[in-house]
């Protein structure tokens, strides 16, 4: 078990790194997420050129292969430029609840020729992974009922439905995006009235919804990165009282601060994919779900007044970490369930 | 050499001294056998061998005698380094066995009332008389000055230069006339440090460490050894001070609250990552690639350990205390003492070795590029800065 990143980690993210610098810069972000927000000519070259979109894939399904320590850097990568692309629904989410099923969506999947998302409310966590659904099955393996907040449903070819232990892969629901926190990730309301759709086998939605908020916390470390390296870089540059604002104590402590909480953020994402038991997944969105969140409001008050305006990217960041803050369970959640996990009992119980 | 290579050198060593017999022997024989500090030069008690095989060569000889390694802490982790890198061959030879096996106690004559973090302010002077240096001045927070053979010490040659140019390191005699030591009463009623008083002391010029004037940069190195030494060991999952919490938190239903859960649970994640944080760091030693992580340790676990402590009191709500006797503690026995101890202890984390503050100050500069604070004091003759 390593906490490090391997070499093939570190060519992989610069190749995403590199597209993103030339495809998705934050001004690009910000240009399209009022009109259509999801990037799918980036997504088509990430998935076909990079090949991101089958790294969870087996190849004899006709995937890369790879695994989540790779997936995981292309989130962080992700979460840098907060890229408007489906990797985390498709590509990790939907991916990982069809695997046991070995089903031929799965090369299609791979190649980046159909989008999968997982029709589960994004607030759902594995303590309550049902929050958000009222779908239920009929005797002709008909569904109904709807779904809240779905992320990636929007763009997704096929929505793949847990109910009751099974997976059902479903094309005629009526998807309604609503305005959301997340400019750069928006979630959908999804209704399914009597539509049909196919059995593709069991689903344990609880242990799907535990590695996607493992991973996620590689994207949550991707977004404090950069909202720390932003306003280094920032601070460096604004001058008031005829100094550089980041050669005031004041605003040198707080930086220092926040940089110890990245590096601890580093190493539980790192440790989430190592080793992905519920402890190490509960220590690592505890974690960095708020140190993205503290990231990004560090950033929006360094910044001072420019970090209030539109034209400035940092508020996609602030909305991404507060809504990955609620998505796959809240800190709140995972520490309520390590208090059993590791055997830290609240008042009244034995 | 690789780690099956180093275990037999360990084995052929075990064959030829019994770690039953006379303690001081076996440790000297290890020494000797260049198992002390396998890192170390040929012939200094290393075998010049990466650092990384230190652990194998301790786990083989986990069932031999040990150092003492709080009597021998700013020995081993403070002054054999600084030697190493600025001593000469003959201060080599003289100084590192004796330190290493415990025969010669060190202590540390850095800080002093007038100079505590800006340490490079401070006053004890050193006057050349000869082939001798005089000392005079005040020194403190000195642990374990009264059991020491020998100091390494910051002294003031020239004060007619700026601070950080005037400053030369020695070795002191702890022995010498005119070393005066008086113990140093903590918030925690014990006396685990001293006061250092230095009248007249003389030093002969083969205890210099460095060039004369040179002394800032010499210090560098026992500095960051020091915060490597305070933040650095390795620990378990809800180990170290979360532990102590955590069996009082089982053992006591009845005193678990609410509000106590949510802030322990918190703290339970923060001195998780920290741990994991300390694991990558090793890691990235181990393979070579040093990062800036370190700065970020001792920083991360003065806070854990204070906010732990303080939860700790507050859990118990036992409103007594174990003991207030003034007198000299050789070791901090800081399991062995009461929560209330524990919590006032634990204050001196973010004072000792460098405060949190200048840590902060390190990290945004050496780390984050951040621009220095505008210096008054940078290129003005130490004898004419304000004091």
């Amino acid at each position: 078990m390593t906490l490090l990143y391997s070499e093939v980690e570190e060519e992989l993210r610069a190749s995403v790194r590199g597209l993103l610098a030339d495809r998705c810069p934050p001004a690009a972000v910000l240009k399209r997420i009022e009109s259509e927000p999801t990037d799918l000519d980036l997504w088509k070259t990430l998935a076909g050129e990079i090949g991101v979109a089958g790294l969870l894939i087996p190849e004899e399904l006709g995937g890369a292969g790879a695994g989540p320590a790779e997936a995981a850097v292309v989130l962080e990568e992700l979460g840098r430029a907060v890229a408007p692309v489906p990797f985390l629904t498709s590509a990790v989410l939907a991916t990982q609840a069809l695997l046991p099923t070995r089903d031929a969506l799965l090369g299609e999947l791979a190649e980046g020729r159909r989008t999968a998302a997982l029709a589960v409310s994004f607030a759902a966590s594995p303590y309550v992974p049902g929050r958000g659904s009222s779908v239920t099955v009929d005797g002709e393996g008909r569904l109904s009922g709807t779904v809240t907040g779905v992320a990636g449903a929007d763009v997704a070819d096929v929505l793949l439905v847990p109910v009751d232990g099974d997976l059902y892969a479903a094309e005629g629901a009526a998807v309604e995006v609503v305005p959301s926190l997340d400019l750069t990730r928006p979630v959908a309301t999804v209704t399914f009235a009597r539509t049909p759709a196919r059995r593709v086998g069991a689903c344990d939605v609880a242990a799907v919804l535990r590695f996607g908020a493992g991973l996620l916390a590689s994207e949550q470390l991707g977004v404090a990165e950069w909202c720390l390296e932003t306003t280094l870089a920032y601070v460096k540059e604004r001058h008031q009282f005829a100094r550089p604002v980041g050669s005031f104590q004041a605003i040198k402590h707080r930086l220092a601060d926040l940089w110890l909480d990245v590096v601890r953020a580093r190493a539980a994402a790192r440790n989430a994919v190592a080793d992905a038991s519920s402890v190490s997944v509960a220590v690592a969105q505890a974690w960095n779900a708020g140190v993205a969140v503290h990231a990004a409001e560090e950033a929006l008050q360094l910044h001072g007044g420019i970090g209030m305006t539109w034209e400035h990217p940092v508020h996609l960041y602030l909305k991404r970490a507060k809504a990955t803050e609620i998505a796959l369970g809240t800190p709140g959640d995972h520490r309520a369930a390590l208090a059993s996990l590791v055997d830290v009992p609240g008042p009244g119980v034995e | 050499m690789n780690e099956a290579e180093i275990k037999e050198r360990v084995a052929a060593f075990l064959g030829e001294h019994d770690p039953h017999g006379d303690r001081l022997e076996f440790l000297r024989a290890r020494f000797d056998a260049g198992l002390a500090w396998v890192w170390f030069p040929e012939g200094l008690g290393g075998l010049g061998v990466g650092r990384e095989l230190q652990q194998v060569v301790e786990r083989e000889l986990a069932d031999t005698p040990q150092l003492n390694s709080g009597k021998q802490g700013i020995g081993l982790g403070m002054a054999a380094p600084t030697i190493l890198a600025f001593g000469t061959e003959e201060q080599k030879r003289r100084f590192l066995r004796p330190l290493w096996t415990g025969e010669e106690i060190w202590c540390q004559l850095f800080s002093e009332p007038g100079a505590g973090s800006d340490l490079a302010t401070l006053a004890t002077r050193a006057v050349r008389d000869g082939d001798e240096w005089v000392v005079d001045g005040q020194k403190v927070w000195t642990s374990g000055a009264h059991h020491s053979r020998w100091a390494i010490l910051v002294a003031r040659t020239d004060p007619d230069v700026p601070k950080h140019r005037g400053l030369t390191y020695f070795v002191c005699d702890m022995h010498a006339p005119g070393v005066e030591v008086r113990p140093l009463r903590q918030i925690t009623g014990e006396a685990e440090f001293n006061e250092v008083f230095l009248t007249g002391v003389r030093l002969s010029d083969d205890l210099r460490l460095g060039e004369v004037g040179d002394g800032w940069r010499v210090a560098q190195t026992t500095l960051m050894n020091e915060r490597v030494a305070i933040g650095g060991a390795p620990t378990r999952r809800g180990g170290g001070v979360m532990a102590t919490v955590l069996s009082a938190w089982r053992e006591h239903p009845e005193l678990r609250s609410h509000d106590l859960h949510q802030r322990l649970l918190s703290l339970w994640v923060e001195a998780e990552v920290t741990r994991l944080s300390g694991a990558r760091l090793r890691e990235q030693l181990a393979a070579g690639q040093p990062g800036p992580e370190g700065s970020g340790m001792k920083l991360s676990f003065a806070k854990l350990n204070q906010a732990l402590t303080g939860l700790d009191v507050e859990l118990r709500r036992d409103l007594g205390y174990d003991d207030w006797t003034f007198r000299r503690s050789e070791d901090v026995d800081f399991y062995g003492r009461g929560p209330g101890y524990r919590y006032l202890r634990a204050k001196g984390n973010s004072i000792e070795g460098g405060t949190s503050e200048i840590l902060r100050n390190i990290i945004s500069e050496r780390v984050l590029g951040l621009p220095s604070e505008p210096r008054v004091d940078k290129d003005v003759p130490w004898k004419d800065l304000p004091r």
